[in-house]
């Protein structure tokens, strides 16, 4: 019987999430026996060509290319949890929300105090991809079927919750998990 | 500029005896004088009244009628109530922006005019209305503004637009205000004809112990909405410890639709303060204040003057109406417009001169009230009330209304009927035979008790109008067929989340969330994980936030929800791609598409 599958993105956030899905340490050679990584930037497969049991996304959506990677897991996976602050809330990325967005890219480009920029150039190259008017958390974008707080969650977080779907059991984290204070 | 504010603040703050308690009557002052209360001035008061800026600029920056920037000579508050939209006030809205050449929450800039929403003021029943400065003007059209303008412009003072005052004592001098009370039936305890003192000297005949007593016979329950029983109110405040004691008189009618108690003021203001005298007599207290609502202070003067009267007669004063021992008074206090100042303990921050911030109970107000003392705090109508307990009897009272509920309630009408205004009905009135009486038969829909309360279908008008079914503390909004009762919930919504007063995040927070996700579902965007979601949401807002305000702010959603559920069954989608219904990506692209010039790749 083939594995489940394990599919994870880095949308807008700062990479610390999935350092923390690292951090389950060895943890990872027992998650391996049962389920098996697709899509994701730990083992750089780009593109979905079999179906997922479970996405895991960290970060929201700041720019168009984040949603269409977004949309494209909600295709792919049965479960999508939404890992962490910034896919939850918008997190950091969104603190620009209340900022207009030309305002933000001349601040980031031409007027702020370290910037050198004589010929006042704002990148603008079709690669980069269009920013959203504001920043999204995933719930805003696709359906989220759990959420998992933090800034990163912790590893247990995360390994307590996986342990739970592939089990078909509830995900009921104890509340030293998700306490902050 | 600035001597002249000095000098005005030092004297403003002096008559009012340098007591920052006395900030709501400091602020108002400055603001009425200098049309904003700047920074300089706040800073000047917290020097007078030495008490902390911020205790200043939080009362400011708290209460709607207060600005720091300055307003124009002439303020126009335009009304935008549910009730108000269904009668116009949209094309009066038009009509103001076009005349003035500015949009709401704008000054014109000659500084003449300045424009701004407020939520219900108490005249659904004569809508669209709108205060100007202080005056209350009535059953507006495009034309009438334009016209209103026109005139002040030309010089007339706001007194001047009053051209017809309205029934009843609204003409007297005094009022002279072209509000209207619309009584259109009369019962037996508040509308009954009375004489003055007799119902006072009758209960200072009795001892205080045998005053609660009568009104514990009589059943009287709170007629601000909570229905508790006022004779065991006061039973507690009565015993609570402390040598002052105070009455409050609640006077805020905030609850969108409510507009008894501004009938009762008018026509029956002694009434209102022999009940607060008698209270006073009964729990121990020798000072009672009456919180007016900001949107009623067209009314002050004219109060101020029944409170002299009652003074020169000796109802008020030393040894009240002759009662050896027995001293009493009472002074009115103007709010400026916050709906959670009519929460009890709200109300009594309010008085002492802060921000209308819910306190935590217990202790209740009872125990510890206004300036720490023990306080009952009742509605005007439960006042009233009381007045006609003493002049008949209790027994008398409670033979009135049905069992659990005594006596009448004074209803207030607006919207889809033909005869909008108060009526004084016995309790336990069928819903049906009420809307009946008002001319509302076709209804499709009926709030009963405001924003608050229920928003009820035709299946149960044959419920009775009482505190143990249907209770209200006066509102009734009656939606005709063609309304839609889904957006009547949501500019319920959008008035909670404008008066939240922001202390706890499942109101603060959750209100705006349940309003976004229910608009979802109003413009066909939503799903049945939206309903799911409002569903969880709205119980989370109603038990943990801290005051009556979040508890009963999601009732809007949760009673149309169950009332009226196919309202939203109908308006879901089927969603097998799970993807967010509502997110557009080419609306989350302008302004990437307008700074950088080109079109989206990915979409
Ligand atoms: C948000 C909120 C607003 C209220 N507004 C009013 C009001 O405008 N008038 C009123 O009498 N009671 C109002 N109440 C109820 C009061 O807290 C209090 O119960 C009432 O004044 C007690 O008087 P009663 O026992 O005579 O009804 C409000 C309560 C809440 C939670
Ligand atoms: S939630 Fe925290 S750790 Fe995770 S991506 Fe955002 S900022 Fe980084
Ligand atoms: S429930 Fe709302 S109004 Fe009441 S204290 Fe909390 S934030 Fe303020």
């Amino acid at each position: 019987m083939s594995k489940p599958k394990v599919a994870t993105a880095a949308l807008s956030g700062c990479f610390g999430c999935h350092m923390s899905i690292l951090d389950i340490d060895e943890r990872i050679l027992d998650l391996i026996e049962v389920v098996d990584f697709h899509k994701s930037p730990i083992n750089d497969i780009k593109t979905f060509t079999e179906r997922c049991a479970i996405g895991i996304i960290e970060g929201g959506c700041c720019n168009e290319e984040n949603v269409a990677v977004l949309q494209d897991f909600r295709k792919n996976c049965d479960i999508l949890i939404s890992f962490g602050d910034c896919a939850t809330m918008g997190g950091v990325p969104a603190l620009r929300n209340g900022i207009p967005l030309k305002e933000c890219l001349d601040e980031a480009y031409i007027d702020g105090p370290t910037v050198h920029n004589p010929n006042k150039v704002v990148p603008n190259d079709r690669e980069l991809p269009l920013l959203l008017n504001k920043v999204r958390p995933c719930q805003e974008i696709v359906k989220i079927d759990y959420s998992l707080p933090g800034c990163p969650p912790s590893a247990d977080t995360l390994w307590e919750a996986l342990n739970a779907l592939l089990a078909d059991k509830p995900v009921d984290l104890p509340y030293e998990l998700i306490k902050f204070d | 500029m600035s001597q002249n504010l000095e000098t005005f603040v030092k004297h403003v703050c002096r008559e009012n005896g340098n007591d920052a308690g006395r900030m709501m009557d400091i602020c108002r002052a400055v603001q009425a004088e200098f049309r904003c209360v700047s920074p300089e001035a706040m800073t000047l008061i917290a020097q007078e009244c030495n008490c902390d800026r911020s205790q200043v600029e939080g009362v400011v920056s708290f209460y709607h009628f207060f600005s720091t920037k300055k307003q124009g000579e002439v303020v126009i508050w335009l009304c935008d109530d549910v009730i108000d939209e269904m009668k116009g006030s949209a094309d009066v809205a038009e009509a103001l922006k076009q005349e003035l050449g500015v949009d709401f929450g704008q000054t014109t800039t000659d500084g003449k005019f300045t424009l701004g929403w407020t939520p219900c003021m108490g005249l659904p029943d004569q809508a669209p209305a709108a205060m100007i400065n202080e005056e209350l003007v009535t059953n507006l059209t495009g034309d009438k503004i334009r016209e209103m303008v026109r005139e002040l412009r030309a010089g007339a003072s706001v007194k001047d637009l009053v051209k017809v005052p309205g029934d009843g004592m609204n003409a007297d001098p005094r009022l002279n205000t072209m509000v209207s009370n619309n009584i259109r039936v009369k019962g037996p305890v508040i509308f009954a004809d009375i004489e003055n003192a007799v119902g006072l000297k009758a209960a200072l005949a009795k001892t205080p112990e045998e005053v609660i007593e009568e009104v514990k016979t009589s059943g009287l329950r709170g007629r601000g909405g909570a229905g508790f029983s006022t004779g065991l109110k006061w039973m507690f405040t009565r015993g609570a410890e402390g040598e002052q004691k105070y009455i409050m008189c609640n006077a805020d009618e905030g609850e969108p639709g409510t507009f008894k108690d501004r009938i009762i003021l008018t026509e029956c203001a002694d009434m209102v303060f022999e009940g607060m005298t008698i209270a006073g007599y009964a729990i121990g207290s020798t000072e009672g204040v009456l919180y007016l609502r900001g949107e009623y202070a067209y009314m002050k003067e004219y109060l101020d003057s029944v409170l002299e009267e009652r003074r020169d007669a000796g109802l008020l004063g030393k040894n009240v109406a002759g009662k050896e021992g027995f001293d009493y008074d009472i002074r009115v206090q103007l709010g400026a417009g916050a709906y959670v100042c009519g929460e009890e303990s709200a109300l009594i921050s309010s008085c002492e001169g802060t921000r209308g911030d819910v306190k935590t109970r217990p202790p209740y107000p009872a125990q510890k009230g206004y300036k720490g003392k023990p306080t009952s705090v009742n509605n005007v109508e439960t006042f009233a009330s009381v007045n006609r307990i003493f002049v008949n009897s209790g027994q008398w009272f409670s033979a009135t209304g049905s069992c659990g509920s005594s006596g009448t309630k004074l209803l207030s009408v607006s919207g889809d009927c033909k005869r909008p205004g108060i009526y004084e009905v016995p309790f336990g009135m069928k819903l049906i035979d009420f809307l009946k009486m008002c001319g509302g038969e076709d209804a499709i829909a009926v709030q009963v008790g405001g924003p608050s309360g229920e928003l009820v279908n035709p299946d149960a008008f044959g419920r009775s109008i009482e505190y143990d079914d249907l209770a209200t503390g006066g509102s009734m909004m009656v939606f005709g067929p063609g309304r839609d009762v889904l957006k009547v919930a949501s500019k319920f919504l959008e008035f909670f989340v404008e008066e939240s007063c922001g202390y706890c995040t499942p109101c603060r927070a959750g209100n705006v969330f349940i309003k976004e996700r229910l608009d979802r579902i109003i413009d066909g965007k939503g799903d049945k994980d939206d309903i799911a979601y409002l569903e969880q949401l709205c119980n989370t807002v109603k038990v943990t936030s801290r005051c009556g305000l979040g508890q009963t702010s999601p009732n809007p959603v949760t009673s149309t929800l169950k009332n009226f559920r196919g309202e939203y069954e109908s308006r879901i989608q089927e969603n097998p791609d799970r993807m967010e219904l509502s997110f557009d990506i080419n609306a989350e692209l302008t302004e990437a598409a307008a700074i950088t010039g080109r079109m989206s790749e990915h979409f």
